[in-house]
């Protein structure tokens, strides 16, 4: 656990700005210099009930939420002073404060506001005795009288951030600017005085105790703060998509809401409709007609979409569709991460169905990959999902700017022009030979668009003839079903040929592996550093691809090791299942550390899930370690 | 009429241009109403001056499904109630593409429902011919939402306890700007409707009215047939919505009595189709997607142009 860095959460009641007023000061933490990683913790109520948001900075990479914290600004829930919402939720005003302690480090700073909590609240949380105990430097700030003076109780906010700033000898100048941008006139004046005032209130009041200061850090780029959701979106941007169809549901949404919002200047069509079945047959049809589409859901929702998916496959329609992961089953946990759609999304519809599953671990990943499924599935045509979760979707990252300079990649893959539709084979009454198995490469039979001239044919989901007709002939039945599937191998040589999509942490030779996939990789990239910087011989891969497999090079980690532990979030191992398939013999060596509480992994739960399982010598070879719920969690 | 070969050399066209030359033959029952939509459409086509290569036909499963495999044109048999939005992002993708689409009425009016009302509020600018025999054919006849109440099937063994869904009034309420009904035993009216439904700049209904001589022997070959723009009994305000749907209503009592009402019940011309509606709300391109990729003096925008408001 380092020193060096702040972990500062705001706790509040959900819609009392806790989101936006955190986005900027991340966004300011970024400005001064910092590499800043955000966790967003928050229920599905609209307004009201217990939310936070973390941001951890530090001189040096973050790649996860951390352990705990070292700075809490509790704010108090103003939704739930409403006496119907505490008849039915009862009292949340206190829980900003009593909900957050247990994760808050010794030494920590606690800013609360004073005119929330009256002294039997304060006995009620056991704040004293637990300050003293732990080295808690506590600072009662009335931060709602600060912002009412002004006439806006509502900004109270702006007067903790003023707080913070002051407690940990921060410059107000990034403060300033980024309010300067997002707002005007006298929301904006007012904003800037309740900053003022706050700050200045606590250099004359207050005698520091405690040690806690920003730490100073430089960036030598220009750096961009962005979420997995617009990772996600500008990948597909890049990659040439104009037309995204969707219908809303959490935490999917988010890619949803920026293409939409982007596409009208771009060019692009955005299409929310009546359900999910429509919106991938939506971008189905799309595709068909010659543009890149998308769509999307959660569980739930894309659980309607294996119908259109199939047809997709059957028609050799490219599709990307991505999937973001939420606790479940059915709806679950809406606004809670994990890991738990990966054999859904693996085998989605029916019979021998293909497609490619890309699950990036983190921002970069993300628009890398989101790319990449793009030329996948349209070099291929082959529908191609890209599979991530809630935690992914969520956090904010700083990214460095340069690392987005690049072209788009907007041509159709394997789609010919009317020039070359003259050269290829046509039947007898002069229909083009669509999916044409014989001069199929890669099991690729080039395509043609609805409209263009020599290329007319029928694409339908019932097995068909070269010029899709429908055909339930044995041979070319075989020819057709052997070709499709082809096209999985030659995509797999084709990923072998580039860089791999996957990511090694630790030294190349070590006793234990750590392998892991999509949003765990960042929590699991730290704990390694620390099993590593304490003496252990740890080394960890995050997997990508998750169809087509890269068996061979999990096959040589798996080798490399004596033993190594599978993490992941979710209750029933899915992706050491899905490595026990694709390794064989090797799949002995495997272990597995799951949660599934609806929290993301931090890294110490890493550590200590190894400390129990890869390292105990008495363990039984299948053994799975779960990590049990922390009070509080 | 002129349209493409297939190595992009123009020629004459007539019907003959929509009929694939070698095979399948259609595997339609003989006597099947389905015959009478095939013939109509590619009567309708040529009429109207719509070469092949121009058409998209996007089709569900059924027996209605297999339109396309026997209508020479760009063609997608889709999965059974999906015809509708796969057809409708096509159109949107590529204004510039005649889109047709048809299903039939279980594939429509039953599992395609929620598509069908939604297509019909948006107004999408495509013709949706719906296959009604009300019946499922190619699943051997079960009971179909438009089969009438009391109707025995292996499934319903006891006669159907449901009233039968009302498409015209359905497609009216959801906001259709063209519909119609007419039935394969009247091909004039037929090709006549499906030239109006083609032109018609809006979302174009018609209730196709063909018979099932296998599985709904009970059903009548959709006579005595009454043309209600023929005749004298029935005047009405086509472009007026309470006239139209008066009479829909009463199209829809009678069609299990006996009479079968057919022609055109509604038509608004005034109303903006969907990509019309999206133009003026900013959110469509004014050239067809589908163009740019081929176009190398495209400009693309990059993520890049979008970090600033990150920094």
């Amino acid at each position: 656990m380092s020193d060096d860095e702040l972990i500062w959460r705001i706790a509040g009641g959900s819609g009392d700005g806790i989101d936006s007023t955190s986005q900027n000061f991340a966004k300011a933490l970024m400005r001064s210099g910092l590499d800043v990683f955000t966790h967003r913790h928050y229920p599905s109520r609209i307004r009201g009930g217990h939310t936070y948001v973390e941001i951890r900075a530090a001189a040096h990479e973050v790649q996860s939420r951390g352990d705990g914290y070292n700075f809490l600004l509790a704010l108090g829930d103003s939704f739930a002073r409403n006496p119907q919402e505490e008849a039915y939720y009862g009292n949340e005003e206190l829980k900003p404060l009593s909900e957050n302690l247990d994760e808050l480090r010794e030494g920590g700073v606690i800013v609360y506001d004073e005119g929330l909590f009256d002294d039997e609240d304060l006995e009620e949380i056991g704040l004293e005795e637990r300050a003293e105990e732990n080295d808690w430097h506590v600072y009662p700030v009335d931060l709602r009288s600060i912002a009412k003076e002004h006439g806006r109780e509502v900004m109270r906010n702006t007067a903790g951030v003023g707080v913070t700033a002051a407690l940990l000898g921060m410059d107000l100048g990034h403060i300033e600017d980024l309010m300067e941008d997002a707002m005007s006139g006298e929301i904006f004046e007012t904003n800037l005085e309740i900053l003022h005032e706050a700050h200045e209130m606590v250099e004359e009041e207050f005698d520091l105790g405690h040690d806690l200061r920003i730490p100073e850090g430089e960036h030598e780029t220009e750096q961009a703060l962005l979420s997995g959701s617009n990772a996600i979106a500008y990948g597909a941007i890049d990659a040439g998509c104009r037309f995204i169809a969707g219908y809303p549901m959490t935490p999917w949404t988010d890619v949803f809401t920026i293409l939409s919002q982007n596409f009208p200047d771009m060019g692009g069509i955005s299409e929310q409709v009546e359900d999910e079945i429509a919106a991938a047959a939506l971008a189905v049809g799309a595709s068909h007609a010659g543009v890149k589409a998308m769509s999307g859901s959660s569980g739930g929702g894309f659980a309607l979409m294996s119908e259109p998916l199939g047809l997709a496959e059957m028609t050799e329609t490219p599709l990307v569709l991505v999937e973001s992961m939420r606790a479940g089953p059915s709806t679950g946990m809406p606004t809670k991460p994990e890991q738990s759609d990966l054999e859904f999304v693996l085998y989605t519809s029916q019979a021998d169905s293909q497609r490619v599953v890309f699950a990036p671990g983190n921002i970069e990943e993300a628009y890398e990959q989101t790319r990449l499924a793009f030329e996948i599935a349209w070099d291929y045509q082959i529908p191609a999902i890209i599979i991530y979760d809630q935690k992914l979707s969520g956090e904010n990252k700083n990214v460095d700017v340069e690392f987005f300079d690049r072209e788009p990649a907007p041509d159709l893959g394997s789609t010919l022009t009317e020039e070359e539709l003259k050269e290829a084979a046509h039947d007898a009454s002069g229909k083009f030979k669509r999916f044409n198995y014989e001069a199929a490469e890669d099991g690729v039979a080039p395509r043609s668009l609805p409209g263009q001239k020599g290329g007319r044919y029928l694409a339908t989901g019932n097995e068909h003839s070269p010029v899709g007709h429908i055909s339930e002939d044995p041979d070319n039945r075989t020819f057709q079903m052997e070709r499709r599937l082809e096209k999985l191998e030659a995509i797999r040589a084709d990923l072998d040929d580039r860089e791999s999509n996957q990511t090694y942490y630790g030294p190349q030779k070590a006793e234990y592996g750590i392998i892991t996939w999509g949003s765990s990789q960042g929590a699991v990239a730290e704990a390694i550093d620390r099993l590593n910087d304490d003496g252990h011989s740890v080394r960890g891969i995050s997997v990508s691809d998750m169809m087509p497999f890269p068996s061979d090079e999990l096959e040589e980690f798996v080798e490399s090791v004596d033993e190594a532990m599978v993490v992941e979030m979710n209750a029933t191992g899915q992706f050491r299942g899905l490595l026990q398939k694709e390794l064989g013999r090797y799949g002995e060596k495997l272990t597995s550390l799951l949660k599934f509480n609806g929290n993301p992994f931090e890294p110490a739960e890493i550590v200590e899930g190894y400390e129990v399982n890869v390292a105990e010598e008495a363990r039984e070879p299948t053994a799975q370690v779960r990590i049990e719920p922390a009070a509080g969690d | 009429m002129s349209a493409f070969n297939a190595i992009g050399e123009q020629r004459e066209i007539d019907r003959d241009e929509f009929t694939p030359g070698v095979e399948p033959q259609p595997t339609w029952c003989p006597g099947c109403g389905d015959f009478g939509v095939l013939k109509a459409l590619k009567q309708a086509l040529p009429e109207v001056g719509k070469t092949p290569e121009e058409v998209l036909t996007v089709t569900g499963i059924g027996c209605s499904g297999k339109l396309n495999s026997y209508l020479d044109t760009y063609g997608f048999h889709t999965i059974h109630g999906r015809s509708l939005p796969v057809a409708r992002a096509a159109k949107l993708a590529n204004p510039e593409l005649e889109v047709i689409a048809a299903g039939g009425d279980g594939d429509g009016y039953g599992i395609g429902g929620n598509h069908f009302i939604h297509t019909a509020r948006e107004n999408h600018d495509m013709t949706y011919i719906v296959f009604n025999n009300e019946i499922f054919g190619l699943t051997k006849g079960q009971t179909s939402p438009t089969s009438p109440k009391g109707h025995k099937s292996k499934t319903q063994p006891s006669g159907s306890a449901k009233s039968p869904l009302r498409p015209l009034s359905t497609s009216l309420n959801a906001g259709a700007s063209y519909i119609a009904r007419t039935a394969a035993v009247n091909p004039n009216q037929a090709k006549e409707i499906i030239k109006e439904a083609i032109e018609h700049d809006g979302f174009a209904h018609i209730d196709f009215l063909t018979q099932c001589p296998t599985w709904n022997k009970d059903a009548r070959q959709y006579v005595p047939y009454v043309d209600v723009q023929d005749s004298e009994d029935y005047d009405f305000d086509i472009s007026d919505r309470r006239e139209a749907a008066e009479m829909m209503h009463e199209a829809e009592d009678v069609l299990n009595e006996g009479t079968v009402l057919t022609g055109r019940f509604y038509v608004d011309e005034d109303r903006p189709s969907y990509t019309e509606e999206k133009q003026a709300v900013g959110e469509m391109p004014d050239q067809p997607l589908a163009e740019r990729y081929f176009d190398d003096d495209a400009e693309w925008e990059r993520s890049y142009d979008l970090l600033e408001r990150h920094t």
